[in-house]
């Protein structure tokens, strides 16, 4: 029988990863991997394209098998974890965008673990619907087909059908890419405000200054953790040439991190 | 409205009528399904690698649905597993597991030739000579697939529009997949005394893709496409009768200027949007 979860204890990790091996096929994406993220963290994992961040997530999500160890997500093995404990927000770049859907009806699949078999809403669904909708800023839309809302509000609908169990913890593919500056900080902040209630979060990003500047907890990944802490600790330069192996320039700056690659300004008139 | 009533008093005419508007309802349906998860060619398939089934039924002494049924569910059983490990996509594994299928049974027939006009019947049609038997099939058929669109609904959905977030919320897609598999083989066997292999794929597709045009809302699409198929089927129907064209070959070009004219309701309805504003 699926495990319910109720441990809320932070002395209970989220998740923990012992000895993890992941392969696809015979190429190895990386091997003997340890990981432990505390309940209630506000975690990201940055690394450099094609690293295994993607693998991660989904061994964390019970959905790409290990070839060796254990996942474990508040001390019960993944594939007992009742569905609807861990809320998933995909990478919006894999979305087909002309599917014919609401907003509406994209929030309402995170239903599904309702067990309810009637194909339409009863009112407690709907009014449920209605309510995280308000909360996240797409009510006005709930109507609109889904390629007719902002980049902030695509980002938000599929919050919203990842919160829409109240999961404990919520796993995060690239929120960040794909949308301009102002709605980047925007779902960065809105993550935080749900973390405050109480939910776990787990997200990757290419987007260094993004966590240099909202997360309080930084994995640096590369085919395995290079470091983590908190960014002000871990962003220095050599855990970032080792993590991106190419060399990244770090400025303080008020109490705040910038970080960019080494390429100089001049670098587009010299090559043009 | 002598038209309308003079067809329905031959049998024939009520049985075939009846059978339009099962196999136009359920491929209206299921078409929706094979259209988002892009499968169009698989209808088109599966008729073909149940014809060869049917050809070996009948050799064998068998009823014509149980080859073709037997041969369509290993068409779709082999099309799953080849394509599981994305080596292979599922275009290049229609093509060869059905082509392969279609072909055993061409090789039977030209061998054989007692059963040559059964053959050409599945080919093209014979909407006119559905029996009882027939029409019993194609009731059960389509009864079973409503009711399983039905409670289905909801993970038939999700996985469709997002199969890797689907796993998360605990949808067992595999099992969706092979559940989704035997109802459009079962739909498309049931069509194919109706429409003929060669144009199954139109009444699955047309159907949904004219409600594609009509609207972005999914239950909305789901409903237009099984009301548009059941229409289609039963004007084609009307319109073979009135000009004497074969009935298959009616429906289909039916649907598909039905959805001709669908095209235009988009630009039409975002002009119209346009000058509100």
């Amino acid at each position: 029988m699926p495990a319910t979860l109720h441990s809320d204890s932070p002395l209970v990790p989220a998740i923990k990863l012992t000895g993890v091996s992941a392969r696809y096929e015979q190429n190895v994406v990386f091997d003997d991997l340890c990981l432990e993220i505390a309940a209630g963290q506000f975690a990201g994992i940055v690394g450099p394209t094609a690293c295994g961040k993607s693998t991660l997530l989904k061994i964390i999500l019970g959905i790409h098998a290990v070839s060796a160890g254990q996942v474990e997500l508040y001390s019960y093995p993944v594939n007992k974890v009742r569905p609807g404990t861990i809320g998933y927000v995909p990478q919006l770049g894999s979305v087909d965008w002309n599917f014919p859907v609401t907003v509406e009806e994209v929030i309402s699949m995170g239903l599904y673990t309702n067990g309810r078999i009637w194909p339409w809403l009863s009112k407690q669904e709907r009014a449920c619907i209605r309510d995280l909708a308000h909360r996240l800023g797409v009510d006005d839309c709930l109507k609109n087909h889904i390629s007719d809302i902002s980049g902030g509000q695509r980002q938000r609908t599929f919050l919203a059908r990842a919160l829409i169990n109240n999961p404990k913890l919520l796993i995060l593919d690239e929120p960040t890419s794909g949308v301009d500056i102002k709605t980047q900080h925007e779902v960065l902040h809105l993550l935080g405000d749900i973390n405050s209630g109480g939910i776990t979060i787990l997200l990757t990003t290419h987007d260094l200054n993004a966590v240099a500047s909202h997360l309080p907890w930084v994995i640096c990944f590369n085919r395995g953790i290079v470091a983590q802490g908190r960014p002000n600790t871990i962003f220095t330069n050599e855990i970032l040439t080792k993590t991106y192996g190419g060399d990244i320039v770090i400025v303080k700056s008020e109490g705040h991190l910038l970080i960019a690659n080494s390429t100089p300004l001049n670098f587009i008139d010299e090559h043009s | 409205m002598e038209f309308l009533l003079e067809p329905i008093e031959y049998e024939f005419f009520r049985h075939a009528l009846l059978a339009a508007l099962m196999v136009g309802a359920s491929g209206g349906l299921i078409g929706v399904y094979v259209v988002l998860r892009g499968m169009s060619y698989v209808g088109h398939g599966l008729s073909h690698a149940a014809i060869g089934g049917a050809v070996i039924g009948i050799t064998l002494n068998l009823n014509f649905y149980a080859g073709a049924c037997a041969m369509g569910l290993l068409a779709a059983f082999i099309i799953n597993k080849i394509t599981k490990n994305n080596k292979i996509k599922l275009d290049a594994a229609i093509g060869i597991v059905t082509t392969a299928m279609f072909a055993l049974g061409v090789a039977i027939v030209s061998k054989m030739r007692n059963f040559k006009q059964n053959f050409e019947a599945a080919l093209f049609g014979n909407i006119l000579g559905i029996t009882e038997q027939d029409l019993m099939i194609i009731g059960l058929v389509a009864f079973f697939t409503l009711i399983t669109m039905f409670i289905t609904y909801r993970a038939l959905l999700f996985s469709t529009f997002d199969n890797e977030a689907a796993r998360v919320f605990g949808i067992k897609t595999d099992s969706v997949q092979w559940l989704f598999s035997l109802l459009l083989t079962f739909s498309v066997i049931a069509s194919l005394n109706v429409i003929g292999v060669t144009m199954v794929a139109a009444t699955l597709i047309a159907p949904a893709m004219t409600a594609r045009m009509l609207t972005d809302r999914f239950s909305s699409m789901i409903i237009s496409s099984t009301i548009i198929g059941a229409v289609t089927g039963v004007m084609g129907m009307y319109l073979s009768y009135i000009f004497n064209v074969a009935s298959g070959t009616t429906i289909v070009l039916f649907s598909v200027s039905v959805f001709g004219l669908s095209m235009l309701v988009k630009p039409l309805r975002n002009a119209y949007r346009s000058r509100q504003y």
